[in-house]
C-alpha cells in the first residue's frame, strides 16, 4: 500500500505539488491524470527517491522514502517520463546491467531475462542494439527494465505517450495484466488511455488533486446539468421560451430555425428527466417533434471542466 | 564494491562500444610518441624525461575529453533518472564512473610504455627508478585529471560545457606554479603547494614523499566529494 500525506514540492518559487494527499492499495491500478505541467512527473519523482519533497510523508507499508529510499526503491519498478534508455547497448545487456545493480545475477538473471522477454514481448530484440529498436519496443523494454526484478510496485510515467494506436491498445493490454497481481500507478495526460486500463482515477490540476475515484463515481459526483436537443416542425416561438411554466424542470437555452425546423436547446438538472413532460407538453401545443436527444457530460468533460476552471481563476 | 563494479564495467564498455576510446588511444600515442622520438636520438640521453614533460600537456585537453560524458551524457539523455531511482549509492555511481574514465588514462599511460622498451633496447645506464616513479606521478596526475574532470561533468548536462569547464579547472592547476613571480610571497608557499606540477616535479625526480603523495589523494578525494555533493543536491532543488 502507497500511502502519501500532505505532500508539497516547491522549485525556488513555483509550488508544483501542494499538499496532496491520497492512498493506492494493493493490487489497485490507478491513473494519474492531469494537463502537462499539472505536477504528475514532479510526484512520481518524488514517490521513487529522485526528488526529495519540500514537506510531507511517501510511505510505502511501513517504509518512508526518506529514511528507506533504497529499500523502497527494492520494491518498486519506474519507468521515467520519455523512456531513457542507453541507446548503445543491446537489450539484454541493459537488463543485464540493472539487474546487476538489484543484485540479480547468473541463473537469477536468466530467469528474470526470459521473464519479463515474455511478458512485455521482447523476444525478437533481444539481442539487438536498442538505438535500432522501434519507438514500441523501447517503451516494452522501459517496461522490461522496470520489471526486471519483479516488483510489487509499479510507478510508470505516461507509458503509452507517443506510440501508434496498435501499440497503446498492446502497452494498455501489457498493463492491465501486470495489474492482476501489482500495484500500478500510471500518469497521462490524455483520458482515453486512463480510462480504459485503470481501476481508479485521480486527477492533478496545478498541483492539487480536484477528483479521485472510478470513472462512474468521477461521473456521477462532476455531472453537471443535461443538455437536451430538439428538433421539432410548426411551434410557435412563443410556445418554446414559455416551457418553463408548464414544465418547471426545464430551462429555456437556445432557439435556431432554418427551413421550418426549430432546433431548440433545453437545459434540465441530470436527476430530473423532464422528457415526458416535454413531449406532452409539444402535443398539447402542436409541435411534431422530429428528434430529442440529450447530451450527457462526458468524463472527457469533467476532465476539461476540472483542469480548466482554476486557470480562469488564477 | 559490487555496485561500483558494475556501473565501471558499463562505463568501459561504453567507451569500447563507440569509437571514443580508440580515437583517444591512438591520438594520445601518436601524440606523445611524435614529442617523444623527434628529440629523443638528439640528446642521446637515456631517460624519458621528454616523455614525462610533454604527457602533463596532452593530459590537459585529453583526460577533459574523456571525462566529459561521464556524468553531463546521463544528465542529458535523462538515464540519470533511471539510476537514481535504483538501490545505489551516490558514491557508488560517482566512483565507477571515475574508475572507468581512469582506466582509460591509464590504458593511454600504458601504450607509452613502448618508449621504455626503445629506450631499454638502445641506451645505456637507465634509471629505472625514475622511471618508475615518472609514470607514478603521471598516474596520480591522470587520476586527479579524472577526478576534476568527473566532477566538471556533473554540473552540466552538456558535454561541450562539461569539457570546457574540465580544461579550464585542470589548466588552473596546472599553471598555479607558473605564477608563482607574479604573487607576493606570503602566499606563493600555499599556491605551489596547490600547484599539481610541483608534486609531480618531486615525485618524477624519485622522491616519493609523502606529501605529494596525500596531495594527489587529497585532491582526488576532494573532487570526488564535490560531485557526490552536486549529485545530492539536485534531489532537493
Amino acid at each position: 500500500m502507497i500511502k502519501v500525506t500532505d505532500l508539497s514540492k516547491n522549485y525556488s518559487t513555483v509550488e508544483a505539488v501542494k499538499s496532496i494527499s491520497f492512498n493506492i492499495q494493493d493490487g489497485e491500478i490507478v491513473g494519474f491524470l492531469g494537463a502537462n505541467g499539472a505536477g504528475k512527473t514532479t510526484t512520481l519523482k518524488m514517490m521513487t527517491g529522485y526528488l526529495v519533497p519540500t514537506s510531507g510523508q511517501i510511505e510505502f507499508n511501513d517504509l518512508n522514502i526518506i529514511d528507506d529510499t533504497h529499500e523502497i526503491q527494492k520494491q518498486i519498478g519506474y519507468l521515467p517520463e520519455l523512456n531513457p534508455l542507453y541507446t548503445e547497448m543491446r537489450v539484454y545487456e541493459y537488463l543485464e546491467f540493472l539487474a546487476g545493480i538489484r543484485k540479480i545475477i547468473g541463473r537469477k538473471f536468466k530467469e528474470a531475462l526470459s521473464r519479463v522477454i515474455e511478458e512485455c514481448g521482447l523476444r525478437g530484440v533481444v539481442h539487438k542494439n536498442i538505438a535500432d529498436c522501434s519507438k514500441g519496443y523501447r517503451q516494452r523494454i522501459g517496461l522490461a527494465a522496470a520489471m526486471i526484478h519483479d516488483p510489487k510496485i509499479l510507478i510508470l510515467d505516461e507509458p503509452v505517450t507517443g506510440l501508434d494506436p496498435n501499440q497503446i491498445v498492446e502497452i494498455r493490454g501489457l498493463i492491465k495484466q501486470l495489474g492482476k497481481e501489482k500495484l500500478v500507478f500510471m500518469s497521462s495526460h490524455i483520458l482515453q488511455e486512463i480510462q480504459a486500463t485503470v481501476d481508479r482515477i485521480m486527477i492533478i490540476n496545478q498541483g492539487e488533486i480536484v477528483a479521485n475515484g472510478t470513472s462512474d463515481e468521477l461521473m456521477s459526483n462532476f455531472m453537471g446539468n443535461v443538455i437536451l436537443n430538439i428538433e421539432v416542425k410548426g411551434a410557435a416561438p412563443e410556445t418554446i421560451e414559455h416551457i418553463q411554466a408548464k414544465v418547471p424542470s426545464v430551462k429555456f437555452v437556445s432557439l435556431n430555425t432554418s427551413n421550418d425546423i426549430q432546433q431548440i436547446q433545453f437545459e434540465y438538472e441530470k436527476d430530473q428527466d423532464p422528457r415526458e413532460d416535454i413531449f406532452r407538453y409539444a402535443v398539447e401545443n402542436h409541435w411534431t417533434i422530429l428528434k430529442m436527444t440529450p447530451h450527457t457530460t462526458n468524463l472527457e468533460d469533467i476532465f476539461r471542466d476540472l483542469t480548466t476552471e482554476s486557470d480562469v481563476h488564477a | 564494491m559490487h555496485n561500483i563494479r558494475i556501473i565501471y564495467k558499463r562505463e568501459l564498455h561504453e567507451y569500447f562500444n563507440s569509437p571514443m576510446a580508440y580515437i583517444f588511444l591512438v591520438i594520445f600515442a601518436i601524440v606523445n610518441g611524435y614529442f617523444f622520438t623527434n628529440t629523443f636520438f638528439l640528446f642521446g640521453q637515456s631517460d624519458l624525461r621528454m616523455l614525462f614533460d610533454i604527457v602533463p600537456l596532452v593530459y590537459l585537453f585529453f583526460i577533459p575529453a574523456v571525462s566529459m560524458g561521464l556524468i553531463a551524457r546521463e544528465n542529458n539523455t535523462g538515464t540519470m533518472e533511471t539510476i537514481s531511482t535504483m538501490p545505489l549509492n551516490t558514491y557508488e555511481f560517482v566512483l565507477g564512473k571515475f574508475l572507468a574514465g581512469f582506466c582509460l588514462i591509464l590504458l593511454g599511460l600504458g601504450a607509452t610504455v613502448i618508449h621504455f622498451i626503445t629506450l631499454v633496447s638502445v641506451g645505456t645506464n637507465v634509471d629505472y627508478g625514475a622511471i618508475f616513479s615518472g609514470y607514478l606521478g603521471l598516474a596520480l596526475m591522470g587520476a586527479m585529471y579524472t577526478a576534476v574532470g568527473t566532477y566538471a561533468s556533473s554540473v552540466t548536462d552538456n558535454q561541450v560545457v562539461a569539457f570546457i569547464i574540465g580544461v579550464f579547472l585542470v589548466l588552473v592547476f596546472y599553471m598555479l606554479d607558473k605564477t608563482l613571480v607574479f604573487v607576493p610571497h606570503s602566499i606563493a608557499g600555499i599556491i605551489q603547494f596547490l600547484a599539481v606540477d610541483y608534486h609531480l616535479s618531486n615525485i618524477s625526480r624519485g622522491v616519493i614523499d609523502s606529501r605529494n603523495l596525500i596531495y594527489f589523494f587529497s585532491m582526488i578525494g576532494f573532487f570526488i566529494f564535490l560531485t557526490i555533493q552536486t549529485l545530492e543536491v539536485r534531489r532537493w532543488k
